[in-house]
């Protein structure tokens, strides 16, 4: 419902917009120019936006420290595998219940939904047992299905959005021209669902790479992502701020700039097709 | 609409993604169950045997069970309140023809992307600070004295860190959604003598009904279950003064390691995610194109 | 061969019953027309032949052979669908070689098949596009090869025109016309729309309420419709129903005359003229006359009255009788 505006007015609209943005933005700002400064300037009174003695030493020493790459490929593997696990199973959920739908899909949907729901602490204890015994505790495929698990209902839901906007005669057309259910699926949907899918996977993929129960609670070194690396960085405290912003820094680039690329699509998705 | 081999195919692709669901769901609750009613304290492993509801009882009568439902809603209400109310009011903005929408929707979606933990970090110690965080040199320049945000004002900060967190999200969706508005039926209602507020309360404020649903239902989701963030930073306290029923249930099964009590307060925590989880998909459900 | 019978085929959607039951012949290379008002189970009747639904109970056999529990793409039909379902994300080659594909055929012999369909339907210029980047008419025509190139028993049509603009309309409607003429291989054809119905099929099934109301050749049906039903519904403007005294001078419950029957001069209707519309070609004037209702009249291009004329009417061509139950009296 954008409309025109004189040029005084949108002048205006856009300094108090930007404004907005950067209040927003500027936690995330100040993370990562604090993460460039020495510790002394870091916690310098007043806080100076810039300082002139910025240094690369943070990310060093925090390099130096802690096993980066491992805990990094750790969050890759188990964010991108959670997610291409739950579309193998969400892609066929989400055809039939968009294509045959029954009396009862709706409230299917709303009870995958609503097991989201359950406080995950309620059930950390036995979780936790089920994973020991086993021995999928601290392994990189047990936090795959525990993940998968969790994002499962969020996946099926925005598929099944996107599918529904796809014309059930394209479907039909198909079949009379002699797909198979598999063909139909591999052929036509798949294909013309594309951007949805992706923008689901974009999404699962930062749920999960910012997933922070579960990641802890299951894992201890081996299997261990970025999120249990900055839970274990912060535990210390002893005010290193500008160690703690490098830390940090290194945990969120990665999905941050993901996110950047690709906000449209994800924005468009998270709607869940209840916005058009 | 469909043929019977077809209901048949799309019954066998629901199966693997209830199987699992119900699978994930029922045996972690049934553990749970068996274990509410046992007497189970890694402290002393050798004393078991059955308690009957003693451990939900504990739970109901425990002052702090209370504390933490009251303070669970106030985090999920005055989440939902703050994203909302601002969400609306900055997509309203956005939404206007500006200079450099683009980049400008890329810094308001950034926190959204930032795990609970940085987040709570970002804000507990680069900002809230009593000593070295931003807010405390401010009030030091302005000759006050720092406010020891943890300590006197503990939910009103998780809750500010958590809305800080979802703002974007809401934002983002009704800003969507304003967007899809066709600017004819604006034209048309000031054609017809409305007010700019009376626009936003007839036309602007239904449109976004639905939007504003999404973000009801996905953030309820999200925020019954907050837990790194206040982990990370008042760890429930000072005292019970910001532990909600999920950290409540933290603190039972890890610092108090009776694991008996940490699972009844995780199945009262069910049940009342379950009442809530109702009264939720009943009302607004049907707004969801379902 | 493209030889169709339907036994006793009936749907029910739970409780409602949307075919009560319905038998039918589809002779090997007819041109049949399914045409109705919305909702009277045309579109549905169709989807039983072509499989996409399940009927509850009778059978539909092709070509001899008992179809009825065959999945669609074991029928041997194609089907062009009122949207085209044409798939987006492939090129016009690859909509049309779809079905050949997905039958495994040989790469080379798709692709003669490909180019053989395409210049028979002006498409050969097209094959890169993507479905978005054509015309309407365009568009029709891709799905229209998508369906020859599989040589089917028969083709299936959901009101295929019913999308394009009335000029588009007219020539698509001679193109299928003339595909018919070549291919000689059964087309099923569903519309609302009576004009198609008359200028394409060799027989039209009319449907009403899910109940086949008569077949019967275009000419036989605006002759002799069967009951009021067709005779209302066949002819354009509609035939003058009438009811009452009048029509019980000539013996029946309702009278029917259509508009191209009424002469106007003398006779013994009297009335005002209430709408006059001159196409140059034709005149429709509607005359109110008492004690019988308004009156629709097509004149010839030159008939001089205007709104608020009186004038005298004869129904001097055929006129229909039919009794109480609505059935056409012999």
């Amino acid at each position: 419902m954008a409309r025109s505006l004189s040029p005084r007015r949108k002048m205006m609209m856009t300094l108090s917009a930007w404004t907005v943005a950067l209040i927003i933005f500027f936690p995330v700002l100040w993370m990562i120019l604090t993460s460039f400064k020495t510790e002394v300037s870091a916690v310098a009174s007043p806080p100076q936006l810039f300082t002139a003695d910025w240094t690369l030493d943070n990310y060093a020493e925090v390099w130096a420290r802690s096993d980066y790459p491992r805990f990094f490929w750790n969050s890759v593997v188990i964010s991108v595998g959670s997610t291409l696990l739950g579309l193998a199973i969400a892609i066929p959920a989400a055809w039939a219940m968009a294509f045959v739908p029954g009396k009862r899909t709706k409230d299917l949907l709303m009870w995958m939904l609503s097991t989201k729901m359950m406080p995950a602490v309620a059930v950390m204890i036995p979780i936790y047992l089920i994973f020991l015994r086993t021995g999928l505790i601290d392994t990189r495929i047990g936090l795959v299905i525990a993940l998968m698990l969790m994002n499962l209902p969020i996946i099926i839901w925005m598929l099944y959005t996107y599918f529904k906007e796809i014309p059930a005669e394209i479907l039909e057309a198909s079949r009379m021209d002699g797909a198979s259910l598999w063909g139909e699926i591999v052929y036509v949907l798949t294909p013309m669902a594309l951007p949805g899918i992706a923008s689901t996977c974009l999404l699962n993929i930062i749920l999960a790479w910012n997933e922070a129960f579960w990641t802890i609670v299951l894992t201890t070194t081996k299997a261990a992502p970025l999120s249990a690396f900055i839970a274990s960085f912060s535990a210390p405290q002893g005010l290193f701020y500008a160690k703690l912003s490098a830390a940090s820094a290194m945990a969120i680039m990665p999905i941050l700039i993901l996110g950047w690329f690709s906000q449209k699509q994800l924005v468009r998705g998270l709607t869940f097709g209840a916005v058009k | 609409m469909a043929t019977q081999s077809s209901r048949l195919a799309a019954r066998l692709m629901v199966a693997p993604s209830v199987i699992v669901l119900l699978v994930w769901m029922a045996i972690p609750l049934a553990m749970a169950i068996y274990y509410s009613f046992r007497l189970y304290r890694l402290i002393s492993p050798e004393r078991t045997g059955w308690v009957g509801f003693r451990n939900y009882t504990w739970f109901i009568n425990s002052p702090e069970f209370w504390m933490a439902i009251s303070n669970t809603l106030l985090l999920v209400g005055g989440v939902l309140a703050i994203t909302i109310v601002f969400g609306t009011l900055i997509a309203l903005l956005i939404d206007q023809p500006i200079w450099g929408q683009g980049p400008l929707r890329i810094l308001v979606i950034s926190p959204f992307f930032v795990m609970p933990p940085v987040a709570a970090s970002i804000w507990e110690n680069l900002f809230m600070h009593p000593q070295n965080g931003m807010f405390a040199s401010f009030a030091q320049g302005l000759g006050m004295k720092p406010i020891l945000f943890m300590e006197s004002y503990p939910m009103a900060s998780v809750i500010f860190i958590v809305a800080w967190e979802w703002l974007p999200f809401a934002t983002l969706i009704l800003l969507t959604a304003l967007q899809s508005l066709s600017s004819e039926q604006l034209e048309a209602a000031e054609m017809d003598g409305a007010s700019a507020v009376s626009r936003f309360r007839y036309i602007i404020l239904p449109h976004m009904t639905r939007a504003i649903t999404v973000v009801i239902l996905i953030q309820t989701i999200f925020l019954l279950g907050i837990f790194g963030e206040i982990f990370t930073t008042t760890q429930g306290g000072p005292g019970s003064a910001s532990t909600t029923l999920p950290y409540m249930i933290f603190k039972q099964a890890i610092a108090a390691k009776d694991i008996g009590r940490a699972a009844a307060g995780g199945i009262i925590a069910v049940i009342l995610a379950n009442i809530v989880a109702y009264f939720l998909m009943r009302g607004i459900g049907r707004h969801l194109d379902a | 061969m493209g030889q169709i019978t339907l036994n006793q085929v009936r749907k029910s959607f739970g409780e409602v019953d949307v075919i009560p039951g319905v038998d039918l012949d589809i002779k090997d290379g007819e041109f049949v027309v399914f045409v109705g008002p919305s909702g009277c189970g045309k579109s549905t009747l169709l989807r039983l032949i072509a499989g996409l639904e399940d009927t509850t109970s009778g059978t539909i056999s092709i070509d001899g052979k008992d179809a009825t529990a065959l999945p669609p793409a074991k029928r041997g039909l194609a089907m062009v669908f009122q949207s085209y379902a044409l798939y987006p994300h492939m090129s016009v080659k690859k909509n049309i070689g779809f079905p050949l594909k997905m039958a495994g055929m040989d790469p080379a012999e798709a692709e003669k098949r490909i180019q053989r369909a395409a210049s028979v339907l002006n498409l050969t210029n097209y094959l890169d596009r993507k479905p978005g980047q054509l015309s309407g008419g365009q568009r029709q025509r891709v799905a229209i090869g998508r369906a020859i190139v599989r040589e089917p028993a028969a083709f299936l049509f959901d009101e295929p025109l019913s999308n394009l603009d009335a000029a588009l309309r007219v020539g698509m409607r001679q193109e299928i016309s003339e595909l018919h003429q070549s291919l000689k291989t059964t087309m099923i054809y569903v519309t609302h729309d009576q004009v198609e119905a008359m200028t394409m099929a060799d027989k039209i099934v009319v449907l009403n309420a899910g109940r086949i109301e008569q077949v019967g050749s275009p000419l036989d049906l605006y002759h002799n419709p069967k009951n009021v039903f067709v005779a209302g519904f066949i002819g354009s403007p509609k035939m003058n129903l009438i009811e009452g005294p009048e029509a019980a001078k000539h013996g029946a419950h309702t009278i029917g005359a259509r508009p191209e029957h009424i002469t106007v001069g003398d006779g013994p209707w009297e009335g005002v003229v209430g709408l006059s519309e001159h196409l140059g070609s034709d005149s429709f004037i509607k005359v109110d006359v008492p004690g019988i209702g308004i009156i629709n009249v097509r004149g010839s291009g030159e008939l001089g009255v205007h709104h608020g004329d009186r004038v005298k009417l004869n129904p001097a061509g055929k006129i229909h009788r039919f009794d109480a139950n609505g059935l056409a009296l012999a």
